[in-house]
């Protein structure tokens, strides 16, 4: 007979908002653990932080400029709306105070407007204080440097789009070569590693190293720019130090510009949520299995079962949050027949005819981009008659459905507040 | 939610494209690709989406700038590899079998059951003979050197570290002088367990531990578990499996120790399938025999329950060998899903116990039981428990004893060693006997393992 691994509050998934869940349960002491099928993906996002970038189904319209004051015309099938402004605040304060001064973003309401790889302008309610001097608001000078051998951002590209886009600041582009060159298709991670230890450059005769060779390369370009944009390799364990002694060689802020996958800004936001985490008491299994079953009586879900190499492994809890993300992971499931919440069959409304599920141009207003579960007030997955499906199972971030995240840019905010507020209310019921 | 994790989504697609062939909207979706043969590894590449995970967490290409890394090892290799005539690059002996490509990727990509296929082919097919080869087969068949070791116990442990000695396997056999051999038990486990009773005097044993802990009623058909001790806890580190075998036995389990070859992981990570079928065939048969008798299977060695689990059914087509999977368990894992270990640590003290650095094996956290020690032993008195985080110990089984992957080896076990010093504690812990031995190799601490913790803290 087995007897089920045990907590008040089981969290499954290990994205921002099954992170933010855990977070908030934990934080009000009740005793939580966190389960993700495998290791997080979080490393391969961006690390900023958005609340709301766009109005939803907004052809051509321009960016939100305070995110808190468009969630009042969202429309009241959006999670924003189901857990209100209120929430949303709270959610991300509780973030705030986990990453500290590591992330600023929250002196305003107003969205920032954060340069990325390819030049275009993000428009996000946090981003990590690494990425603070690149703004694209801000009149300084920009000089945007790449590295020869570095795939994935090339200067020169960027700040032309940057320019494109009107920001209020001349921009320049220079390529140097790493002072280290390791191999031709070295990793994000190896130059962030070579940054940290900063060992010396072989053959350069004296004990110069790796950061101060970096800004004797740049240097030459700097001219009258006031602040320099690298991308985001410029450390794990000491981004801080690395970008002060480069301010100072080349007397001039010094910026990260947010990369794609694997991504140096998305693993420090992971190493700092799930240190957060573990902080707050909260257990974590990662890469066990996905979870594939359950027991319920009377309405409650009593077990859940992880398939570990096909033993079921039980987990039992008071209360449950759903939080294993979209259709990208995992956690809406589509075939020919229809679409469904794969772990608990929690409804998932979407067309009869799969013809309707998606329109004809990549970039169309696509039916699929808004499938997933329908929330009460309360957080609980709802059934096709209204009433929740379990009254101990709550959802949080992209398992709801009702807006479409890559084009309004509120992936993680929505995620932060649902995340947030089941994991307080199964906290308080647990 | 996983059904395009492993190689079993051809299959699904297939049985679906059967279904909608009798809709009624007359579509004819068609097998493009021959999805009937075994090992087919297309549905795996093709999940591939070069985000580079793997190449960015594989701990080898960190430190090895000729290393391709799992992308290429893995998928593009596979790729390659159905255009014919191309021989698999040598640079897949370079891989360290750690998996940690395995768990980075987001996208499903079975780069163990890749490599593994790879490695194979190189070694089986293409390498040439040369010393080092030899030298593979038998670090791989280290249970057979183990066993006739074990023979005579005192003289191995005398000639393995005797320096003229190593200093002619570095020679010859391209044997790491740096290394300190592992000491031979005088008395393997097994001799052990048969001068104790046996099974019987197990039996025994467990029925008084359930009288004393007032479960008469169970059911002792319901505690009882097969021991796969693999070839280290019974050549080497015996007090492992002891502390096992005290710790089942004083939760009323009745414990037999079936019939077992080595697991196969060193051969896997030298290519030698062929050996490892050999050994995996009487490991299904001995080990389904005690299932069928209603025994669930235990392993204290984190890479032998990962084979037993994982790499079998990955890679071989033996009957039971599905099995043996499902009902395949790490022995602390079991005991937190049959027991209420909570409430038996609850309370206990360990004064004697020293605190420790844990290191979760790769191997480990492959299966999602990479924290489990330090939650279990969290609230246990008098002992601290401290994770060093997830940098591979760069060991790898028998990679680190290669001479020329020395160097890579220690220089990937860097980061372990200096959180490992970081830590007050000057012991360690760890389940996987080899990263056991870089541990000690990099940092002088004594390393236990948590059966033995928990063995001090139930006994």
């Amino acid at each position: 007979m087995a007897v089920a691994i045990d907590s008040d509050v089981l969290v499954i998934g290990g994205g921002i908002a099954g992170l933010s869940a855990a977070l908030s349960a934990a934080r009000t002491g009740a005793d939580v653990r966190l389960v993700s099928e495998a290791e997080t993906t979080l490393h391969h996002a961006s690390g900023l932080l958005d609340v709301l970038g766009y109005p939803p189904n907004a052809d051509g319209d321009g960016p939100v400029v305070d995110p808190f004051d468009a969630i009042g015309d969202l429309p009241d099938s959006h999670p924003y709306a189901i857990v209100g402004a209120g929430t949303v605040r709270d959610g991300l304060a509780m973030i705030d105070d986990v990453l500290g001064e590591t992330y600023h973003g929250s002196h305003t309401d107003a969205n920032a407007l954060v340069s990325t790889q390819g030049g275009t302008v993000k428009p996000t309610a946090r981003y990590p204080a690494s990425v603070a001097a690149g703004l694209a608001s801000d009149d300084r000078d920009i000089l945007l440097v790449g590295f020869e051998r570095l795939t994935g951002f090339d200067a020169g590209v960027a700040a032309d789009h940057l320019e494109a886009a009107g920001i209020p600041a001349e921009t320049s582009a220079a390529t140097v070569e790493f002072p280290i060159v390791v191999r031709d298709d070295a990793k994000v991670t190896r130059y962030a590693h070579l940054l940290d230890e900063n060992p010396t450059v072989d053959g350069a005769g004296s004990d110069r190293r790796v950061r101060a060779a970096l800004a004797d390369a740049v240097e030459p370009s700097v001219e009258d720019a006031k602040r320099i944009g690298f991308p985001a390799v410029l450390g794990v364990d000491h981004p801080a130090a690395i970008r002060t002694e480069l301010e100072d060689r080349l007397g001039a802020a010094v910026f990260e510009i947010p990369m794609g996958p694997p991504s140096i800004l998305g693993g420090r936001l992971e190493d700092r949520l799930y240190a957060a985490l573990d902080d707050a008491g909260g257990q974590i299994e990662s890469g066990g299995g996905p979870i594939v079953g359950f027991d319920a009586e009377g309405g409650m879900i009593s077990a859940v079962y992880m398939d570990r190499s096909g033993s079921q492994i039980p987990y039992a809890a008071e209360e449950y949050v759903l939080a294993t993300g979209d259709v990208a992971g995992g956690g809406i499931d589509s075939d020919r027949d229809g679409v469904t919440e794969p772990i608990f069959g929690c409804h998932v409304p979407h067309p009869d005819d799969r013809y309707e599920w998606f329109e004809g141009e990549a970039f169309g207003d696509h039916a699929f981009a808004e499938f997933g579960v329908v929330v009460d007030e309360a957080l609980r997955p709802m059934s096709g008659a209204g009433d929740p499906e379990f009254s101990n199972l709550r959802a949080a971030g992209a398992v709801i459905g009702g807006y479409d995240y890559p084009a309004e840019k509120s992936a993680s905010g929505v995620s932060i507040a649902t995340g947030y507020a089941a994991g307080r209310r199964a906290a308080r019921e647990g | 939610m996983s059904d395009t994790q492993r190689g079993d989504t051809t299959t699904d697609r297939a049985e679906t494209d059967a279904d909608v062939e009798s809709d009624e909207e007359g579509y004819e979706p068609r097998d493009v690709f021959d999805s009937t043969t075994e090992m087919d590894l297309r549905a795996g590449a093709d999940n591939c989406t070069k985000v580079g995970t793997c190449d960015a967490e594989c701990p080898v290409a960190e430190v090895n700038d000729d290393f391709p890394g799992p992308q290429f090892q893995g998928p593009e290799q596979w790729r390659l590899s159905q255009k014919g005539e191309v021989e698999i690059d040598d640079s897949i002996t370079e891989c360290s079998n750690c998996l940690q490509c395995d768990s980075g990727c987001p996208s499903g990509v079975p780069f163990s059951e890749m490599h593994n296929t790879a490695r194979a082919k190189y070694v089986l097919e293409d390498q040439p003979l040369s010393i080092k080869k030899i030298r593979n087969r038998i670090l791989a068949n280290y249970r057979t050197s183990a066993w006739l070791a074990s023979k005579l116990p005192r003289t191995a442990n005398f000639f393995m570290n005797n320096g003229a000695v190593r200093w002619l396997m570095e020679k010859t056999m391209k044997i790491p002088s740096e290394r300190e051999f592992p000491e031979f038990a005088t008395q393997t486990f097994r001799e052990w367990w048969a001068q104790r009773g046996g099974e019987a005097a197990s039996k025994e044993r467990a029925a008084k531990a359930r009288a004393q802990r007032g479960e008469e009623d169970v059911d002792p058909a319901d505690k009882r578990v097969a021991y796969f001790h693999g070839c280290y806890s019974n050549y080497n580190t015996t007090q492992v499996a002891k502390a096992m075998v005290r710790v089942y036995e004083s939760l009323g389990y009745e414990i037999t120790v079936p019939k077992q070859k080595c697991s196969g992981t060193p051969m896997f990570a030298n290519g030698r399938v062929d050996d490892a079928r050999r050994h995996a065939k009487v490991n299904v048969e001995h080990l389904g025999n005690a299932i069928e008798d209603g025994y669930d299977v235990i392993c204290t060695c984190s890479s032998c329950s990962l084979a037993l689990r994982q790499e079998y059914p990955d890679l071989f087509d033996l009957e039971g060998i599905d099995e043996l999977a499902a009902h395949t368990y790490d022995a602390m894992e079991y005991l937190r899903i049959h027991e209420d270990l909570e409430a038996e640590l609850a309370g206990a003290e360990a004064e004697e116990f020293p605190d420790v650095a844990y290191h979760a094996p790769c191997h480990s956290r492959n299966q999602g039981l990479g924290r489990q020690a330090v939650e279990l032993f969290e609230d246990v008195e008098g002992v601290t428990v401290t994770d060093v985080g997830d940098s591979c110990s760069g060991i790898s089984g028998t990679y680190g004893w290669k001479s020329e992957k020395y160097e890579t080896s220690m220089e990937i076990g860097e980061e372990m060693f200096e959180h490992m010093e970081e830590t007050d504690a000057e012991h360690g812990m760890t389940e996987c006997p080899t990263c056991s031995m870089q541990m000690e190799h990099g940092t002088g601490y004594e390393i236990s393992h948590p059966m033995q913790l928990l063995e001090t803290v139930l006994t």
